[in-house]
């Protein structure tokens, strides 16, 4: 009996069934907790571009949603740079809740692309910084994260990265402060105003003379990581320029030359 | 007429919980018969995971639930799985306990997830987890196949503990993430990168199973 077809087609339809119906009853059950999970964590990871991590892991989680919510304000362009204030289903577009994966994976002129600019709290028009999110590949899977960048739209404030499956130890070490904060200063534009490609160089401890305005010290051992993370970089900072022409540096030269 | 005086006889004398047999069921993976030292067995995990505790310990933990739940599913199942289908049956409990777990994980401690999500999915290949079905649950009553789940998690977790305490102490200097050196006053410790790669893991492994076998005087045959 326990060994005839019948028996085992039988026994597997029920096992599907019965373990099917627990994942996805417990998916309906904690599906709304992760959602908060994700959304406090992709406002933590925003925030983190323009503020030491240290302290954003120290406060509660309500303290960061009431900080987020006073110095930053959102919005969302297309790739031409105007912006899109409805979302697919005709609601207010949420630049917080564009999914930056969904829209890497189509065409590059398709895509929405969120703005966050970071304020002292009750001064939204004094923009500190203009956050921008990334994404690409890394050598094993996705590579993201977020991108502050100085109101001269040039060099970056602070920067803060993710992955899915980079190989602890070496290329996830993207994720420390300490490799993040390389960044911090470095620039897209050299001294005659042209757009260089920021890169993350080959090797570690590498002597001042080989770094530079342009150039980080790399990961050792996770060189094709930090490719990925020069590629993205380079590549978003090139999406967003319609939007920044039209938006900031056209608003910025309209105020000096009043 | 009573029930009573005829069930009487019947009455065996219950085992005690944790009788002489059934504590051999969580002492001897610990040492003599540990899944990784002497098994060698789930190796890749404890050489991923163990760069640092806090993630070490979060493995553990989940590998014992998973361990626990499903050598308790399927033993109690053991006389309905059909023996041609049975691997595939102890393959979707046990991917069924990881997810739970993952899906836990991703609600609760999203940090945790991000960082452990990809060597979680992995417990369902973990070779101790489907060995200890395979071997124990299918052919033992459910009790005992709970104490064997929670011995050889056990025997796992320490190993893989021992190990993350000197890869993050001697490759960050740290233990739980609060640097030791610094607290007791030792400035400028020499760190060894060495330990950070999983490599560094080869090594205190193999020194843990040298020791071990050099006091249990266990030989491969």
């Amino acid at each position: 009996m326990r060994q005839s077809n019948t028996y085992i087609i039988v026994f597997s339809l029920i096992l599907t069934a019965v373990l099917g119906g627990l994942l996805s009853g417990v998916s309906q059950v904690l599906g709304p907790t992760q959602k908060k999970a994700q959304d406090l964590d992709t406002k933590k990871q925003i925030l983190g571009a323009v503020m030491p991590m240290d302290d954003i892991k120290k406060m509660e989680s309500e303290a960061i949603l009431e900080l987020y919510s006073q110095v930053i304000t959102s919005e969302v362009a297309d790739f031409r740079g105007d912006l899109i204030t409805t979302n697919e289903k005709g609601g207010p577009m949420v630049a917080e809740e564009v999914n930056i994966e969904k829209n890497y994976k189509k065409a590059a002129e398709e895509r929405q692309y969120p703005i966050f600019k970071y304020h002292q709290p009750g001064q939204a028009d004094q923009v500190e910084a203009y956050i921008v999110p990334v994404y690409g590949a890394g050598l094993w899977d996705a590579i993201w994260g977020f991108m502050a960048l100085e109101t001269n739209l040039e060099s970056i404030k602070g920067i803060t990265f993710g992955h899915k499956g980079e190989t602890p130890g070496l290329g996830a070490r993207i994720t420390e402060a300490e490799v993040q904060g390389r960044f911090s200063g470095k620039t897209f534009v050299d001294t005659n105003g042209n757009v260089v490609e920021m890169q993350m160089i080959k090797g570690e401890n590498n002597p001042q003379s080989k770094l530079g305005p342009h150039k980080i010290d790399g990961l050792s051992g996770a060189t094709l990581t930090a490719n990925g993370v020069n590629d993205m970089m380079n590549a978003y900072y090139g999406y967003y320029q319609n939007y920044f022409n039209k938006h900031v540096r056209n608003n910025a030269t309209a105020l000096n030359q009043q | 007429m009573s029930t009573e005086t005829l069930e009487a006889p019947v009455v065996k004398e219950r085992e005690a919980l944790l009788s002489k047999r059934r504590k051999k069921f969580i002492t001897d993976p610990l040492n003599d018969d540990n899944p990784i030292t002497v098994q060698v067995l789930g190796i890749c995990s404890a050489l991923a995971v163990t760069t640092q505790m806090k993630p070490t310990l979060v493995m553990a933990l989940s590998v014992i639930f998973v361990m626990i739940f499903s050598n308790l599913t399927i033993s109690l199942m053991r006389n309905l799985v059909p023996t041609r289908v049975r691997i595939i049956v102890q393959l979707a409990v046990v991917a069924t306990l990881v997810t739970l777990v993952n899906e836990v994980l991703k609600a609760y401690a999203f940090d945790m997830y991000k960082e452990l999500s990809v060597f979680i999915g992995l417990i369902i290949t973990n070779c101790i987890v489907m060995g200890r079905l395979e071997a124990f649950a299918l052919g033992n009553k459910p009790y005992d196949s709970v104490l064997d789940g929670l011995g050889s998690g056990l025997g796992y977790s320490w190993i893989i503990l021992a190990v993350a305490f000197f890869r993050e102490i001697w490759g960050s200097g740290k233990v739980f993430g609060y640097p030791v050196f610094d607290a007791i006053g030792f400035e400028n410790v020499a760190l060894n990168g060495l330990m950070v790669s999983p490599v560094g893991a080869f090594i205190v492994l193999g020194v843990i199973i040298w020791v071990q076998r050099t006091k249990t005087g266990y030989v491969e045959h």
